[in-house]
């Protein structure tokens, strides 16, 4: 079975994270960039069904000169090779503009199902899987906490807001995973060795087959306007609990008209 | 008026709160049509007509929900079709969103997710970077599909008539490619739920155990949803689906209040836009402080009970 895992670098929430003042976009250069932490939890997912079903995992990354190191995470957790889709004319690509040039990219690899995390820590939109499967034409198995594959046909535990729906499709499909999925593995010492040599294929718009008036910020159908730094929250007040402290809360809830 | 299609949330037949928010936000724009998938309708028209539906479009049948999500999606792609509304507006749900995308990219439109204000010119309002920064989006190709935050509009009542008019579309193969075959329900008891509650109560690493009777107790005195840290997940100490933060889920309530949760950056990523913020915490140096509107420095374990019993006696 062989398997894409997509992996994206984003940057480092711990650190100050800026947007481009000029265009809006999101300052990936100017940051500390780490890979997603959902993205290690598809990788593991990907490793796992790997063990089980044998084949190949193939990483797919679209992303700036930076992301070669989430793609090194990657291969150096397990992954077998790797695709790197980079072309300047990406900048600025919104969430559905990404998953059209993810699909194209998609087409010059052969899968049986492609792995990604549910959501990205930067833009946080959460619909690259169900966008990735509409332009791919396959079933969408998303927000997946369990993923069992047989015969050709995946199930998984869907999470929704009341538990979890068992959702089934056959292969190929799309699967996106949430954290409590699995644990990812720390990477080896010997497997960081052998990841410098295992191959990255570099690829460009007109490799990927993707239409440069389809992408970018130029092409996006959404724009940001403006942005700014959210007003500070006034100073609250701070009171050491002299026995009282619950009753200080539930006055200042009073006062607000909590209770 | 153009119409604003809304895709309506309901439980069993009842609207949920984030529908009649979604409504009031739909008049800003132009005139709400809800859209009703599943049965039910009946029971919640009223709800729909209280909050300004002028129509409710309703596509009752099992197989736009015993498939995920390209269902819908393709039943919004169709009304946005026939009706060239000026908007659709979903809540901002996991689900709702990836509906939103599918019909979005069917209709070469573009979709906002997260949007936590909008203007009757659509310009949508967001907060990112965990609430460090506000931007502003506007969706320039297609009708702009706009997912809506919870508690980002405060539900006002405006009569209209929701008339019923039923709707179908003939689903395509791919649209049935994945099947729900079974659904399971988690116990969550009778508390309201969490992405959608106006009172948040969430339990941190001090809470000390699996017992979170102390977090639970104080949440329904309040009639609040609970929440919890990843530190309280992790450690098995709550179920997964409470957790707030970047890797959890994002809540936005009118009141939040945390007990022993230091507020590191991952976990005010899910709570920092709420609108009150109350903690509770033994450490003065915590970062949670920083951003609360009211703080007690002290054990939760005797503030938290004291608190409960207040409000109580208050209510
Ligand atoms: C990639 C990534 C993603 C993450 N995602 C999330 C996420 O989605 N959500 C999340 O919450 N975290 C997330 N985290 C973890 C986050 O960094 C913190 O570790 C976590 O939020 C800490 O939880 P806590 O505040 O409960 O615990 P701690 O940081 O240990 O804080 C416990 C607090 O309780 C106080 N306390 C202890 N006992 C008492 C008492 N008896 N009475 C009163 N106060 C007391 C202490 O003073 C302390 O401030 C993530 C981390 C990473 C790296
Ligand atoms: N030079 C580039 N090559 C490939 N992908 C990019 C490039 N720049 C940005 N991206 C990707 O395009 C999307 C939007 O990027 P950005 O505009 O930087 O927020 C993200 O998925 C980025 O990883």
């Amino acid at each position: 079975m062989n398997i894409v895992v997509l992996v994206k670098q984003v940057p480092d929430t711990a650190t100050e994270r800026k947007l481009n003042p000029a265009d809006h976009t999101l300052d990936r250069a100017g940051s500390d960039g780490v890979i997603n932490e959902l993205c290690e939890y598809a990788i593991e997912e990907a490793l796992l069904q790997r063990e089980k079903h044998g084949g190949e995992v193939t990483v797919v990354s679209m992303g700036p000169d930076q992301a070669t190191d989430s793609i090194r995470k990657a291969l150096s957790m397990g992954a077998d090779k790797a695709v790197h889709l980079n072309d300047e004319a990406l900048h600025g690509s919104d969430a559905l503009q990404t998953a059209y040039a993810l699909a194209q990219t998609l087409s010059t690899v052969s899968y049986d199902l492609v792995i990604l995390g549910s959501e990205s820590t930067d833009a946080r939109t959460g619909v690259l899987g169900a966008a990735l499967a509409e332009y791919l034409g396959v079933p969408q198995l998303t927000q997946a906490s369990k993923v069992d594959i047989e015969d050709g046909t995946a199930t998984i535990r869907r999470t929704t807001d009341y538990g979890y729906d068992v959702v089934t499709a056959s292969l190929p499909a799309v699967v996106s995973v949430v954290e409590k999925i699995n644990e990812p593995r720390y990477p080896s010492f010997k497997l960081i060795m052998q990841a410098k040599k295992k191959p990255v294929e570099k690829l460009d718009l007109a490799a990927a087959g993707i239409s440069a008036e389809k992408v970018g910020l130029a092409n996006a159908a959404t724009e940001v306007t403006d942005a700014a730094p959210a007003p500070p929250r006034a100073a609250g007040t701070v009171v050491k609990d002299e026995g009282d402290g619950g009753v200080k809360i539930a006055e200042f809830l009073a006062e607000k008209k909590f209770v | 008026m153009a119409e604003v299609l809304v895709l309506v949330d309901h439980v069993d037949g009842e609207v949920k709160k984030v529908t009649q928010e979604l409504l009031t936000a739909a008049r800003r724009i132009g005139e709400p049509s809800a859209v009703w998938v599943g049965g039910g309708s009946a029971n919640g028209r009223a709800t729909l007509a209280e909050y300004g539906a002028a129509k409710v479009y309703v596509a009752d049948g099992s197989e736009y929900t015993d498939h995920v999500v390209a269902p819908q999606a393709e039943l919004l792609a169709t009304l946005v079709q026939d009706h060239a509304p000026a908007a659709v507006l979903v809540s901002a749900t996991a689900q709702n969103k990836e509906v939103a995308a599918r019909a979005a990219i069917k209709t070469d439109s573009g979709i906002l997710t997260d949007v936590v204000d909008v203007t009757g010119e659509l310009v949508a309002e967001h907060s990112i970077f965990g609430g460090a920064m506000v931007t502003h989006a506007k969706v320039r190709k297609g009708t702009p599909f706009l997912a809506v935050r919870p508690n980002a509009v405060p539900a006002e009542p405006s009569p209209a008539d929701a008339a019923e008019e039923a709707v179908s579309v003939e689903l395509s193969d791919a649209a049935r490619s994945a099947t729900v075959t079974e659904r399971v329900v988690e116990e969550r008891g009778e508390r309201p739920e969490l992405t959608e509650a106006a009172i948040v109560v969430s339990g941190g690493r001090g809470v000390g155990s699996d017992d979170f009777t102390v977090v639970e107790q104080l949440a329904d005195s309040l009639g609040a949803a609970v929440g919890a840290s990843r530190a309280a997940t992790d450690a098995g100490w709550y179920p997964h689906q409470f957790q707030v933060g970047q890797t959890g889920k994002t809540v936005s309530p009118n009141l939040y209040i945390a007990l022993g949760i230091s507020g590191a950056i991952q976990h005010r990523a899910g709570m920092q836009t709420s609108k009150n913020i109350v903690a509770v915490n033994k450490d003065p140096e915590a970062p949670i402080h920083e951003i609360s509107d009211f703080s007690v420095l002290g054990d939760l374990h005797t503030v938290a009970p004291q608190l409960t019993e207040e409000v109580k006696k208050r209510s």
